[in-house]
């Protein structure tokens, strides 16, 4: 609740004061619309320069698709799989996580904990990637080598495994730990605003502890918790370095196997790997992909956004 | 039921209440099944080659299952739910904490043998040595510091400003507006903009002023602001609304002016968490990587001119670095991590102290 400040009476604004007000507060004003003219810029510039990327001749961006769509779509593939399957591992998570520090902890461990999954986020992403690529990577291959022998049947641990284990199934464990932190952050808000009285009067009924979670705390925080996993998803989405390290260069392609050399690329991590010198055609392509990129996510993002404010609108 | 009215005569009240687990009953099942499954390692030959991780893992998931079929078996189904619960949660919290040690202990393991005084003194260039014939070093950082440090600088410097005055905006200015409530949603959208987005942006913006292949540490500095602004603005506005409107109204009832009353009271009331506000904000950007890729670039030679030619950022030089495959960078990319780690925790720590010295003066 923020409590309403009074504005000094308009006869004294306007006659004493008028100059300095008026400056100061145009100038907050002009901040708050800088605010809107820069995403505006963003996807006006990012249009100027990608336009010409989408009528670019085919031959710029290699053999594998036919035209822009075709190459974007397979590119907005290998983003959607590798954000999908981090979540997949990340949500149980984060989950647990949230409830550990919201209801679980002994009192003394919840804050520590809390600070501890903080530093998690705040570990840079060039780090994990190095991590990911030079010592994650190695050190899963014969746990690949392994769901690849026992699983293969599944087509996403299919193919031949990768011996150098630089694959998309490393690429989606390193983002999910670096979204854990996010989604984790959200759903342990929305599960501590749980109504004591409710929690307590669960438990004077006799639930278990667990069965208060799942009777009171999880009714009333699902659209809070869904929100909270689409801003993981599109922060997952929208991850460069780490699947741009980890993933060696190569043309987007629509493939399920998870384990094998052969790897979508992500957007994001296609623009990085391929984004260097003065080439400007194969750039203008790139810029047009960050433009579709852009748009996805904003889209997800103000879904998510939209999802929160209705459930604190329903809290209210 | 039987071993309870057994007792009945004894202790009265046990009976008040079905069988329960004793109160250590988690550690020592825990305890028990790290025992088994270390024995087990012993006995099948794999506890001292690589796999004596496995030890922890069959130990923890064993006791995952044992601790609710015990339960299931002393107590009943819904206390036996419960645990489970309980156990995964506790299993959770115990897998997320594995890759922050790992990273962290990985990361200073390789990178702290490399970090000495030439490291940190040296630029990309190296020189030629006349005695081997060879070209020797090389491999400092001191170029990429001094990018990191301008763009950074650089950043602050434009977002900082912009973010507060847009919190002022909402806070002050813009109550029940529509155009509030805009910039508010439009904050959070910002939030969730791609860092690599942001960086395309830049790029975008420049070389349609400048030319095609113009790479500036200002063009840098645009797009890490362009991410740094949502968090000051977040951070500021939580501050100032933490700001008694006492205050105000005590100024306004003097004769003071609004905007003299936000620069002089408002702003030094919050002071504490606008600083660790900004200062977290800097530690969020300092490692970003993707947009100095596309828009700083990568210099050997140091340069501290944002406004000519390329420069070398920390982040980028430890994407660079990793890329080449040979060892010498390899170490270098390591020691720049370690780096760049140290330089984030003490952003984070000092935001901490700060929040700690500056907090809240508020209802006096």
């Amino acid at each position: 609740m923020t409590t309403p400040t009074l504005d000094p009476p308009a006869e004294l604004r306007a006659k004493r004061f008028g100059l300095g007000d008026r400056v100061f507060s145009n100038l907050a004003l002009l901040a708050g619309l800088t605010i809107l003219v820069a995403l505006a810029a963003v996807f006006v510039f990012l249009a100027i320069r990608g336009i010409p990327g989408l009528s670019a001749d085919k031959s710029i961006y290699g053999p594998g698709s036919t035209n822009f769509w075709e190459y974007a779509g397979k590119a907005l593939f290998g983003t959607c799989l590798s954000a999908v399957i981090a979540m997949i591992i990340a949500v149980p998570f984060s989950l647990g996580l949230a409830l550990f520090i919201s209801h679980y902890a002994p009192r003394r461990l919840a804050v520590p904990v809390a600070y501890v999954i903080d530093l998690l986020a705040a570990v840079p992403s060039v780090v994990f990637g190095l991590w990911g690529a030079r010592t994650l990577a190695p050190a899963l291959v014969p746990t690949q080598d392994w769901l690849n022998a026992h699983l293969g049947f599944i087509p996403l641990f299919g193919g031949t495994p990768y011996s150098a284990g630089r694959t998309m199934f490393v690429a989606a464990i390193v983002l999910a730990i670096m979204i854990i932190p996010i989604t984790t952050a959200i759903c342990r808000e929305v599960f501590a605003q749980t109504p004591r009285l409710q929690e307590e009067a669960a438990l004077a009924l006799g639930a278990t502890r667990w069965e208060m979670v799942r009777y009171a705390v999880f009714p009333h925080s699902r659209s809070g918790v869904v929100a909270g996993i689409m801003l993981g998803l599109g922060r997952a989405m929208g991850e460069t370095m780490a699947v741009a390290m980890i993933l060696s260069a190569g043309d987007p392609i629509v493939t399920f196997h998870l384990v094998t050399s052969e790897n979508p690329q992500t957007i994001a991590s296609n623009i990085a790997q391929k984004f260097y010198g003065d080439n400007t055609n194969i750039q203008s392509v790139l810029l047009a992909t960050g433009l579709v990129l852009f748009l996805f996510t904003f889209l997800v993002n103000f879904t998510a956004r939209a999802l929160v404010a209705r459930s604190e609108r329903k809290l209210s | 039921m039987s071993a309870v009215d057994a007792t009945l005569d004894v202790e009265p009240t046990r009976s008040m209440q079905s069988a329960r687990l004793p109160r250590l009953a988690p550690l020592i099942v825990l305890v028990a099944t790290l025992a088994l499954s270390a024995l087990g390692a012993l006995l099948l030959g794999w506890a001292w080659g690589t796999k004596w991780i496995a030890v922890p893992i069959v130990g923890v998931g064993l006791a995952d299952i044992v601790l609710p079929l015990w339960s299931a078996v002393v107590e009943n189904r819904r206390a036996a739910v419960d645990r489970l619960v309980t156990c995964l949660v506790w299993t959770a919290l115990a897998c997320a904490l594995v890759p922050l040690a790992w990273v962290l202990a990985k990361t200073i393991i390789e990178g702290a043998p490399v970090i000495n005084g030439s490291f940190l003194s040296e630029n990309g260039v190296g020189h030629f040595d006349p005695v081997q014939l060879i070209k020797v070093g090389g491999h400092g950082v001191f170029h990429a510091l001094v990018g990191t440090l301008v763009v950074t600088v650089c950043a602050t410097i434009i977002s900082v400003p912009v973010g507060l005055m847009c919190a002022i905006y909402l806070v002050e200015y813009a109550r029940g507006k529509w155009l509030g409530r805009a910039v508010t949603v439009l904050v959070d959208v910002m939030t969730g903009i791609p860092s690599i987005v942001a960086g395309l942006f830049a790029l975008s913006l420049f070389t349609v002023f400048f030319g095609n292949g113009t790479r500036l540490g200002i063009m840098g500095a645009v797009a890490l602001s362009l991410l740094m602004i949502p968090t000051v603005v977040r951070a500021s506005e939580e501050m100032m609304r933490l700001v008694p409107s006492d205050l105000r109204e005590a100024a306004y009832a003097l004769g003071v002016p609004k905007w003299r009353t936000i620069v002089k009271v408002v702003i030094p009331t919050a002071v504490g968490g606008l600083v660790t506000g900004v200062t977290l904000a800097v530690a969020r950007v300092v490692g970003e990587t993707a947009p100095l890729l596309v828009t700083v670039g990568a210099l050997d030679n140091t340069n501290w001119n944002p406004f000519h030619d390329k420069m070398t950022t920390i982040p980028v030089l430890i994407s660079n670095a990793q890329s080449t495959n040979s060892p010498d960078d390899l170490k270098t990319a390591w020691g720049a991590a370690l780096l760049l780690i140290l330089i984030v925790m003490i952003l984070n720590l000092a935001a901490r102290i700060i929040g700690k010295i500056f907090a809240p003066k508020t209802g006096r």
